[in-house]
């Protein structure tokens, strides 16, 4: 499984959502109807998935879900 | 009190150990068949006590969507469930329920103890990080409440009694005298309860409270036999629609029953066991009685609180004795718990359902197990077989740690 794909099985996971709505543009709070609430688990799943830790500070640049992969890219995540 | 206004059982919502709604419960507790049996909800290893009354074949996703499932703790979906069964009944929506003249009142002994039990065990895996951020929304007591008026719009007051197992019975009754006073025409009220976990079991264990008959699950509730050893745990959520008369009238809802009166007593002193006597319970009755108008005379039947402990069916019994003298050969009395279990603070809810269809069907549901009524407890308990019988005016009493009583009492409607 790419990437790409590990990264949508969870958000279609956390936030009840379909593959087709995980295009690479789509933003997490505006387009996939997450709440802060929900992209708190969504982040502490992906760090639990991926063997990594994300600073509250590296929250923000985390917005769409190409951000998302662009992030775990540049932690070496692959 | 005069100027009160009316108020009325217009919807009923369950999910019990002996049944997923309100009219499957009924026919079963009439029935006579027991929802108890060995705990499959966790490994039971190391526990005294292996059997419950969980709730069976419940499907969660009728109610809930995949994202909330893991979102909300077990009580909460109870009591959505049940919410969404008694609006229903009710024929009301989120649109017909009241919007600011409606309300909530949804009782619970624990909260999500389950989602508490989860949180600590990831804290101790990873730390802090990770809690996750549903672990104390799920964990509230008052959020079965939250989560029902968000689906109904229900915008008047809101509340949680966590008044151990008289929680149920006070979410009714407070919600009966707010109609009553004016300050709202619709509550949705009852209780839910999800506390069959390990520390739920473990917990109760050593107080010696719960029942050890665990070869016997279907036998081991057994209020007022002298057999009894302790209540048996179970969960569920019972609510139902009250609504000022009037309102109900013009509509043209379905009426189950009126509800008359409502008293709430402390016994001011002991966190479990009840006074010396049976000052508590009886002086609970009386109020009750007393804010419906009625005299002791007036009252057929009682859904006792009758837990199967040693202690409480005893001093429930000297209780009834007490308050209704002579009459109180006359009066039928059952605990229902025989079947369902002790589902804590969700037990006044599913109760005050059954004994609205009591009143209404005029059948009274039975006591079962009752093989050797104890010497103490020798009244009338409607023993083993439910019977038909006219009934004008009930009482469901739910007596709490903490020394937390709550009575209500339900007529036959007349309009």
């Amino acid at each position: 499984m790419t990437l790409e794909e590990k990264v949508i099985n969870i958000i279609m996971e956390q936030l009840g959502v379909t593959r087709e709505e995980c295009v690479p543009e789509a933003a997490f709070i505006e387009d996939l109807g997450a709440d802060s609430l929900d992209l708190v688990e969504l982040i502490m799943e992906m760090e639990e998935n991926f063997g990594i830790t994300i600073a509250d500070n590296e929250l923000e640049k985390i917005r769409t879900i190409q951000d998302a992969i662009a992030f775990l890219k540049s932690k070496g995540v692959s | 009190m005069t100027n009160r206004r009316r108020v009325v059982i217009t919807g009923l919502g369950a999910v019990t150990p002996v049944g997923n709604s309100a009219r499957e419960a009924w026919e079963n507790v009439c029935a006579g068949r027991s929802g108890i049996g060995p705990i499959t909800r966790f490994d039971t290893t190391g526990h005294q006590t292996t059997i419950a009354g969980e709730v069976k074949n419940f499907d969660a996703l009728a109610f809930v969507d995949k994202k909330w499932l893991r979102r909300l703790d077990l009580f909460i979906i109870y009591a959505l469930a049940a919410s969404d069964m008694a609006m229903a009944d009710a024929a009301l929506t989120g649109d017909t329920a009241g919007g600011d003249r409606a309300g909530t009142i949804i009782g619970s002994a624990i909260g999500g103890l389950s989602s508490m039990e989860t949180a600590k065990e990831a804290f101790d895996r990873g730390g802090p990080r990770k809690i996750s951020p549903f672990a104390l929304p799920a964990a509230l007591g008052n959020l079965a409440a939250g989560h029902v008026s968000i689906r109904y719009s229900l915008r008047g007051p809101i509340n949680c009694t966590t008044t151990a197992c008289s929680a149920g019975n006070h979410a009714i009754g407070d919600s009966y005298r707010i109609i009553a006073g004016g300050w709202a025409d619709v509550m949705l009220a009852g209780g839910a309860e999800a506390a069959v976990t390990p520390l739920g079991i473990g917990g109760f264990n050593v107080m010696r409270a719960m029942s050890l008959r665990n070869d016997e699950p279907e036998r081991a509730s057994r209020p007022f036999d002298r057999d009894r050893d302790g209540f048996v745990i179970s969960e569920g959520c019972g609510l139902v629609v009250l609504e000022e008369m009037n309102r109900a009238l013009d509509r043209g809802a379905r009426i189950y029953a009126e509800i008359v009166g409502y008293g709430s007593t402390a016994d001011a002193f002991h966190l479990a066991a009840p006074p010396p006597g049976h000052a508590g319970a009886a002086r609970c009755m009386r109020e009750a009685i007393r804010d419906a108008g009625l005299r002791p005379e007036d009252i057929d039947y009682i859904n006792a609180h009758g837990t199967s402990t040693p202690i409480n069916d005893a001093y429930e019994t000297a209780a009834v004795k007490d308050v209704f003298g002579e009459h109180s050969r006359k009066i039928a009395i059952s605990s229902t718990k025989s079947m369902t279990g002790h589902m804590l603070g969700a037990t006044g809810g599913v109760e005050a359902i059954f004994t609205a269809k009591a009143v209404e069907e005029g059948i009274l549901p039975p006591t079962i197990n009752l093989d050797n009524p104890d010497p103490e407890c020798d009244l009338d308990y409607v023993p083993h077989r439910a019977r038909r019988q006219e009934i004008r005016v009930a009482l469901s009493s739910t007596f709490g740690f903490g020394g937390a009583n709550a009575v209500i009492v339900l007529r036959k409607f007349v309009p």
